[in-house]
């Protein structure tokens, strides 16, 4: 099965959405208004250069940083005005994330790793089952530190996905990856979206990419520069690294 | 400045706190041993300048009445420096608005004492004049505790007629520093002073003109005390001698090298605990940092840097981590031992205090402080430096966890994923959890050891008072009348019970061990005074043969079924040939027991007494007190309420400061070991928490995984800490028990749950306190950075 976007209805709306960091006497503009909506279901590539406010903007969708002016909504709740304990609910009940390095707990295993979610979650997949999904039904007893990049990441993946979120954040889920693992999360990344519909949106700096998306924003300077609907999608093989 | 040392000092403010937390538990040792070591010195000092200053005597002997022409042959034994004659007993003392009447000795003083031994110190008013017989000069404690000023007047019951007297002055005198009436195991200013009386007048009152009944010696450089007590023994005999003294048996002497004693065992008992848990900390931390800067060290080398050099440049971080403690526990050790000081310098009532700075006490806890602190180091930087520059700066290996029979047992108890953090991360750094959980347990272990005192006092109170003297009030009869003289007792008001008690002064001779002591005869069922054992309770006294306190039979070196000379030193003045047949434990007192029936069988005497113990009516004890005043044949009397008082009130006041000073150090290992944990921890795993917030743990979830592992860590030691404790309370009975006080080793239930409560609360607030930088953690920025 195959779902495509509702692009009728936004799971994210942003207005606006301004942050700025202070460190002493430096004040850093990460974000200068920036306005978007993100649709149900839609796989979303967000291009940038390093600085450009991309890691930044993730980072406040995904409940763990605020923005200094502007308002965001995930669906109906506006998370600009949650408390911490409505933050830590809504990235408990609803988001998925995975990062560069992974972030694997080191002493546990694949399995341990992904229950560490589904242990909390409301309406979780078996463990294993994600595993399953990410080719990883071999792996399920081995720690972090006994897999390679390619398959930390797929666990993170994994456990990202048990839970079953309306959305997947991914910030360089491929950076510290070779091409033919790259390409495997990616593959895992698409199916994810695909036959579960879920939501993605992925931080990257391969600009090649942007060619599995719906649709590609850039940010520069903490603006968007551009954010086109991509009418050519290609698999993750086709992508060049 | 050297860049490496900038980098030095802007290090140890980075870890400020944790430097802080080692610091104090190292600062806790060396206090101790400079307080007690610096008070203990001060105090040798100041009472040996004391002695000499006022002459206290060396040998010290009592007799019934000799001529003062002995005074002479005295003199002449090989030895004896200077001889001081005198007139000495106890009296019944009668002061104004006070009911119960007070005990004195009362001693006779020369026309011109300043040339004497024991040489009075005039602190208020003057000595008596030579001529005036009716005036007296008061020790200034119990003087002082009724208000008795020069010109006041007491009355004593004196060669059976009530006098009246006048005090002319108070005085302090080597020989009475610490006032114990005979019988008791306190002091009690008010109920028991010592009286100095003109020579004339005692002689008069006690019918001894041209003869004395005491006799002080000083003895010349080098002298055999040994010798001269035998030869002084030897012509005191025919005179009634009791047998003589040396200095270490004189009560005030006994009871203040006691408490000197003691201070010197607390010197030395607890510093080595803290310092080595120091060492223990300093080690844990700079493993943690030197981890931190593994590639900082890596590039340091690969700029040129030799790794002497920056093994050095660590040394120097736990050298001033280690001068911080120094530092700290010496001004807190100099801050107690004043303290301490001027608290013994009152209590003893120096006239003057000679301090003493310990400068061994201080070199030697320096010393050690910085020893504990550099090995602690050198085992943590000795695997850094030793890396290829290389290999120090590219990331270090993640930490391996493996599937060994603990993991497979853990995964088969199926528990939740943040227990399963928790329980890897133990078995994958046994060390550093060992570290945890010994710190953790030594500070359960100092505590049960400083409150396992309260419980061996309660022990103390039940047996001496609850079981073992059950009478209100015991007299003390001028002369041994014949039994029935109990009888008569119940003629006395609100007498409801009365038992006969006798007591002779005995020599106890075991080949060429002696000791003097007394023997305490006791009635067959007695119901009053009893003897008990501090372990199991009331002892039945043998048909014959002798029951030993443990202490007396260890310096007799007896034991059940060995034989001991007793030398009677009251006519029949005897040597009875009897057998040990138990040895009991006692707090107090180095008294042989034995029963009347077979005492009196070996002296072949028809029954005696000469203590007569009452239960009295309460609501007719003011009448008793008052007709005791008038009766010539009670030279003295002991009520046990007021014993019991002033053993609480002495004691609730000094244990309850020391349970707070012991406290407060032995949480202070607590503390610092569960800090500096939880900072490691909350470092070495910030990423790992920050993820677990991202993934949608909440901030108490995620506290769990730190706040748990330590707690659990906390929780284990806890057990071991009651063994430590146990150790270190037999330890504390070993050195803290004198010849004067023994204390006896039981630990309650209670003191074991207070220890423990105590230190895991501690615990709790040190890891909460690190728990609250997890709030601070800035979660994209835990997350963007490898660690």
């Amino acid at each position: 099965m195959t779902l495509a976007p509702d692009t009728t209805r936004p799971i994210f709306v942003a207005q606006d959405v301004t942050r700025v960091f202070r460190t002493g006497a430096v004040e850093v503009r990460a974000l200068r208004g920036v306005t978007l909506s993100l649709q149900e279901g839609e796989m979303v590539v967000l291009l940038g250069a390093s600085g450009s406010g991309k890691s930044t903007f993730m980072n406040i969708l995904g409940g763990l940083d605020k923005p200094t002016e502007g308002q965001v909504f995930f669906r109906e709740t506006e998370l600009t005005r949650a408390s911490d304990a409505e933050l830590t609910r809504y990235r408990r009940d609803h988001v998925g994330f995975v990062f560069q390095f992974y972030n694997l707990v080191p002493s546990l295993t694949a399995c341990e790793n992904v229950a560490l979610v589904t242990e909390i979650a409301r309406n979780p997949l078996r463990p294993e089952a994600a595993l399953e999904l990410m080719g990883l039904g071999g792996r399920l007893d081995h720690f972090p530190a006994e897999l390679s990049g390619g398959e930390q990441q797929r666990v993170a993946i994994a456990r990202a996905i048990a839970k079953q979120p309306d959305v997947l954040l991914c910030d360089e889920p491929t950076g510290a990856l070779d091409s033919k693992t790259g390409v495997q999360v990616l593959e895992a990344l698409c199916r994810v979206n695909e036959e579960l519909g879920t939501a993605t949106v992925l931080i990257t700096h391969n600009a090649d990419i942007q060619r599995i998306a719906h649709r590609v924003v850039t940010l520069t300077d903490g603006r968007v520069s551009s954010d086109e609907p991509n009418t050519a999608r290609v698999s993750p093989a086709e992508v060049s690294w | 400045m050297k860049a490496l040392d900038r980098k030095l000092l802007r290090d140890l403010r980075r870890i400020w706190a944790q430097s802080l937390a080692i610091a104090m538990v190292l600062a806790c040792g060396i206090m101790i041993m400079v307080a007690a070591q610096s008070t203990q010195r001060a105090l040798t000092g100041t009472q040996a300048a004391y002695y000499d200053h006022h002459r206290f005597a060396d040998i010290f002997a009592q007799a019934t009445r000799a001529p003062n022409g002995l005074l002479a042959e005295i003199a002449e034994i090989d030895g004896v420096a200077q001889v001081d004659g005198r007139i000495s007993f106890h009296a019944v003392l009668d002061i104004d608005g006070v009911g119960a009447p007070a005990m004195g000795r009362i001693v006779s003083m020369p026309p011109d004492p300043s040339v004497g031994l024991n040489v009075p110190l005039v602190r208020r008013g003057r000595l008596p004049d030579p001529d005036q017989l009716s005036q007296i000069a008061l020790n200034e404690p119990f003087a002082e505790a009724h208000g008795l000023v020069p010109g006041s007047t007491l009355r004593a019951v004196l060669n059976g007629q009530l006098r009246e007297l006048e005090v002319t002055g108070w005085v302090l005198s080597p020989e009475f520093i610490y006032t114990v009436a005979p019988g008791m195991m306190m002091p009690d200013d008010s109920r028991f002073g010592v009286i100095w009386l003109n020579e004339a007048g005692a002689a008069a009152l006690k019918d001894m003109e041209g003869a004395f009944n005491d006799v002080a010696l000083r003895l010349a450089r080098g002298a055999d005390t040994r010798a001269v007590i035998a030869e002084l023994d030897h012509l005191l005999e025919p005179f009634g001698g009791v047998g003589a003294q040396p200095r270490t048996d004189q009560t005030s002497h006994a009871f203040l090298d006691s408490e000197l004693q003691q201070l010197g065992a607390l010197a030395l008992f607890l510093p080595p605990i803290f310092l080595l848990v120091a060492g223990f900390l300093v080690n844990m931390v700079l493993t943690r940092l030197i981890a931190m800067e593994r590639a900082q060290i890596g590039l340091m080398r690969a700029l040129g840097y030799h790794r002497l050099e920056i093994g050095a440049h660590y040394m120097k971080l736990a050298g001033l981590i280690g001068v911080l403690g120094l530092a700290i526990g010496w001004g807190a050790g100099w801050w107690l031992g004043e303290g301490m000081l001027a608290i013994y310098g009152d209590f003893f009532r120096f006239p003057f205090l000679m301090r003493d700075p310990a400068l061994g006490a201080v070199a030697l806890s320096g010393a050690l402080g910085l020893l504990a602190v550099f090995l602690g180091a050198f085992r943590a930087m000795n695997a850094a430096i030793r890396l290829a520059p290389a290999e120090a700066m590219s990331p270090p290996a993640p930490p391996r966890f493996s599937r060994g029979r603990a993991d497979r047992l853990l995964v088969a108890l199926r528990l939740r994923q943040s227990a399963m953090m928790i329980l890897r991360s133990i078995l994958r750094w046994p060390g550093r959890a060992a570290i945890t959980v010994l710190g953790v347990s030594m500070s359960v272990g100092v505590l049960v050891s400083s409150y396992f005192v309260f419980d061996a006092i309660a022990v103390v109170q039940e047996r001496v008072f609850d079981q073992g003297n059950r009478q209100q009030v015991t007299l003390a009869l001028a002369s041994a009348e014949p039994a029935r003289a109990v009888e008569d007792a119940y003629a006395l008001p609100g007498v409801v019970a009365a038992e006969g008690g006798y007591a002779v002064p005995v020599r106890l001779i075991n080949g060429h061990r002696t000791h003097l002591t007394a023997m305490q005869a006791h009635g067959e069922g007695a119901q009053l005074a009893r003897l008990i054992d501090d372990y199991t309770g009331p002892v039945t006294l043998p048909g014959a043969g002798l029951v030993l306190p443990e202490r007396l039979a260890r310096n007799l070196d007896v034991r059940p079924g060995s034989r001991v000379q007793v030398e009677l030193l009251t006519p029949p003045r005897e040597v009875l040939d009897l057998p040990v047949t138990r040895v009991i434990h006692q707090s107090f007192g180095g008294e042989v027991h034995i029963s009347q029936a077979a005492l009196f069988e070996a002296m072949r005497i028809a029954p005696q007494v000469n203590q007569i113990h009452l239960r009295v009516d309460p609501a007719q004890m003011a009448a008793l007190q008052e007709r005791i005043k008038t009766l010539p044949a009670i030279a003295g009397l002991s009520d046990w309420q007021d014993v019991r008082d002033q053993f609480d009130a002495t004691l609730n006041e000094s244990l309850l400061t020391m349970a707070l000073i012991y406290t407060t150090i032995g949480l202070m290992i607590a503390v610092g070991v569960v800090y500096n944990a939880a900072r490691i921890q909350l470092s070495e795993r910030s990423h790992e928490l920050a993820t677990l917030r991202v993934l949608g743990f909440t901030r108490a979830e995620v506290g769990f995984v730190l706040v748990g592992e330590i707690m659990l860590l906390a929780v284990l030691a806890v057990p071991i800490g009651w063994l430590l404790g146990y150790q270190f309370a037999q330890g504390m009975v070993e050195a803290i028990s004198t010849d004067v006080v023994q204390l006896p080793f039981a630990i309650s239930r209670r003191t074991f749950a207070m220890a423990s409560i105590a230190v895991l609360l501690a615990a709790l607030a040190s890891v909460l306190l690190v728990r609250r930088r997890l709030d601070r953690v800035d979660l994209a920025s835990a997350l963007k950075a490898r660690d």
